[in-house]
């Protein structure tokens, strides 16, 4: 039997992808909830956590209604680089970018706040901006965490289904995951295919956990 | 100098009690010493100063910058307050060797002179040999050096210390001190620091503050607020042992002498101008005031002895009533099998508060 394995190099690519904007967003957004008290902090908290709690499918609708071709933003996208958004590999990358960016910024507030205040302080009582302090003291003290969250967010951006299936599809070569065409193999009753999907996500998913159990421990014990 | 004049108050929670800070305090060149129990608003005052938290109202003068101002709406940054900090467990950054926390601090200076500052800090401070090491494969002295010399290297006005002996073992202390006595000698730095250690006080203070509930009680040079505690509060958080209410049954301007009614016994005292025949005040006298086994004098007052502790110095013996008095340990050897002990109070050591 032959394999496709586009699949996973396609999982891999959006998984990666999607990672690096996530962390992104993440330092961003954590560095706003752990650090300052300020108006909407609360809703804030609120929004970010909202992807966790809803249907991957209800996420999926709102993003098709909000970037679909019909929508304002939707042909901003268009216009800018000549193509739809929807429907492709970059919406498959939206899709686990929503996935996982609620988890590695919980993941990296904690880590956040862990730290001991009384580093931060110092850093600014020796004149260190903002910027310097979170650059040079913050995140390097909270590396190992903050790689563990997106060890953890690169795997779950791999497994997203509901979200990639509502705005980029099942278009088999061009936007259908490893969780799509696991999918897709079940449905059309290719069990073979199926059970090696699976055992190779099952595999992806499991190495990643190690990883990620064993940078916390270094970090707890370091 | 440092000026400071801060109030912050803090409504009680489900599981704190409120508190509300309240302090004057002025300290000029040299070490002053925040002294108090824990909770008493040192380390708060401190953080006010150094601008991680924000008093409700006041004015904080640092050599004539306005640090905060509640009322003119000025609130510098930590960064801009010129103030360096040593925590009390160093805040040193553990992911850079000690040579890079000095290099850290000093990026606030010119880049041609930075090399040479960090070189001659940590060589002033004897850390040149473990420059290239991370904190937490150094020394606690070394620690400690490295965190007074990376307060220092951006050459603040005022050098704050938040219980830095706190911890430390004999040894290690002494050398926190020798290393403080080389600051006030070769920077040109006002130190305050915090601690609740009395042996400190004396080690290290040209003025001492005492603070209770977040309020400045007595300040003064240390030796005389212990020999003049402003009130009961102040002598109890000297932890000064002989403290008794007494009432003033008797008073003689004329031949100098005082009666005074303790609630087991009674002492003769000088006069004390300015009380009343009938007022109730506390009787403070030293432990080491007080003779034991005297063979004459005014106040001989039989005692039962309740228990005997050695301390580095002496032995202390703690007497029914709570009368605890001192006495060399040679003394105390002879003495030890005494079927009666008479404890004398020399009228003169006897301080009303």
């Amino acid at each position: 039997m032959s394999i496709d394995w586009f699949p996973l190099w396609l999982s891999l690519r959006v998984a990666g992808f999607a990672t690096v904007i996530s962390l992104a967003i993440s330092l961003y957004v954590a560095y706003l909830l752990a650090n300052r008290d300020w108006r909407g902090k609360e809703i804030l908290d609120a929004v970010t956590t909202l992807p966790l709690v809803l249907p991957p499918t209800v996420l999926g609708y709102y993003l098709l209604v909000l970037l679909g071709r019909g929508s304002a933003l939707g042909r901003l996208y268009e216009w800018v680089f000549g193509s739809p958004l929807v429907f492709t590999w970059q919406a498959a990358t939206l899709a686990a970018l929503f996935h996982s960016t609620p988890l590695l910024i919980r993941f990296t507030r904690a880590a956040f706040e862990s730290l001991d205040p009384g580093f931060a302080r110092a850093a600014r009582s020796l004149g260190a901006s903002e910027w310097k302090v979170f650059w040079r003291v913050t995140v390097p003290l909270a590396r190992r965490s903050i790689f563990a969250g997106a060890a953890l967010a690169f795997a779950r951006s791999l497994g997203d289904f509901g979200i990639t299936i509502m705005i980029a599809g099942n278009i088999p070569g061009r936007t259908q995951t490893l969780a799509v065409a696991i999918y897709d193999a079940v449905e059309s009753g290719n069990g073979a295919l199926a059970r090696t999907l699976v055992l190779v996500i099952s595999v992806v998913a499991i190495a990643i956990l190690y990883l990620t159990n064993r940078l916390e421990r270094r970090q707890a014990a370091g | 100098m440092i000026e400071a004049r801060i109030a912050k108050r803090f409504a009680p929670g489900p599981e704190s009690a409120g508190f509300a800070l309240n302090v004057e305090l002025r300290a000029a060149e040299g070490v002053t010493v925040l002294f108090g129990a824990s909770g008493s608003g040192k380390t708060l005052t401190l953080d006010c100063i150094a601008g991680f938290v924000r008093p409700d109202s006041g004015r904080i003068l640092l050599d004539d910058v306005i640090l905060f101002d509640a009322a003119a709406k000025v609130n510098l940054r930590p960064q801009d307050r010129n103030c360096g900090y040593v925590f009390q467990n160093y805040a040193l950054f553990p992911h850079m060797t000690l040579r890079e926390n000095l290099a850290f601090a000093a990026e606030r200076r010119p880049r041609l002179e930075r090399h040479r500052r960090v070189s001659e800090m940590l060589d002033k401070f004897e850390l040149t040999p473990v420059a290239g090491r991370r904190p937490h494969e150094v020394s606690g002295g070394e620690k400690q050096r490295c965190s007074i010399a990376r307060a220092l290297i951006g050459e603040p006005a005022l050098l704050l210390l938040d219980e830095p002996a706190r911890g430390l073992d004999a040894p290690l202390r002494n050398g926190l001190y020798a290393t403080l006595r080389q600051v006030r000698a070769e920077f040109a730095v006002s130190i305050l620091l915090v601690t609740h250690d009395l042996d400190e006080c004396f080690e290290m203070a040209d003025e001492m503050l005492v603070m209770r509930e977040g309020r400045v009680v007595q300040s003064g040079a240390p030796t005389d607020i212990l020999a003049r505690p402003a009130n009961v509060e102040v002598a109890r958080i000297l932890g000064i042992p002989n403290l008794f209410n007494a009432e003033i049954t008797a008073l003689d301007p004329g031949r100098n002498t005082s009666r005074l009614k303790l609630p087991d016994f009674e002492l003769t005292g000088v006069y004390y101008p300015g009380r009343l025949l009938g007022d109730r005040v506390w009787l403070c006298i030293s432990s080491a005031d007080l003779r034991v086994a005297s063979p004459d004098g005014v106040n001989r007052v039989p005692l039962k002895l309740v228990r005997v502790a050695e301390t580095p110095r002496a032995t202390r013996l703690e007497f029914a009533g709570g009368v605890t008095a001192e006495m060399l340990r040679a003394e105390f050897e002879r003495q030890k099998d005494n079927k009666e002990w008479l404890v004398e109070f020399p009228p003169q050591s006897i301080r009303v508060l």
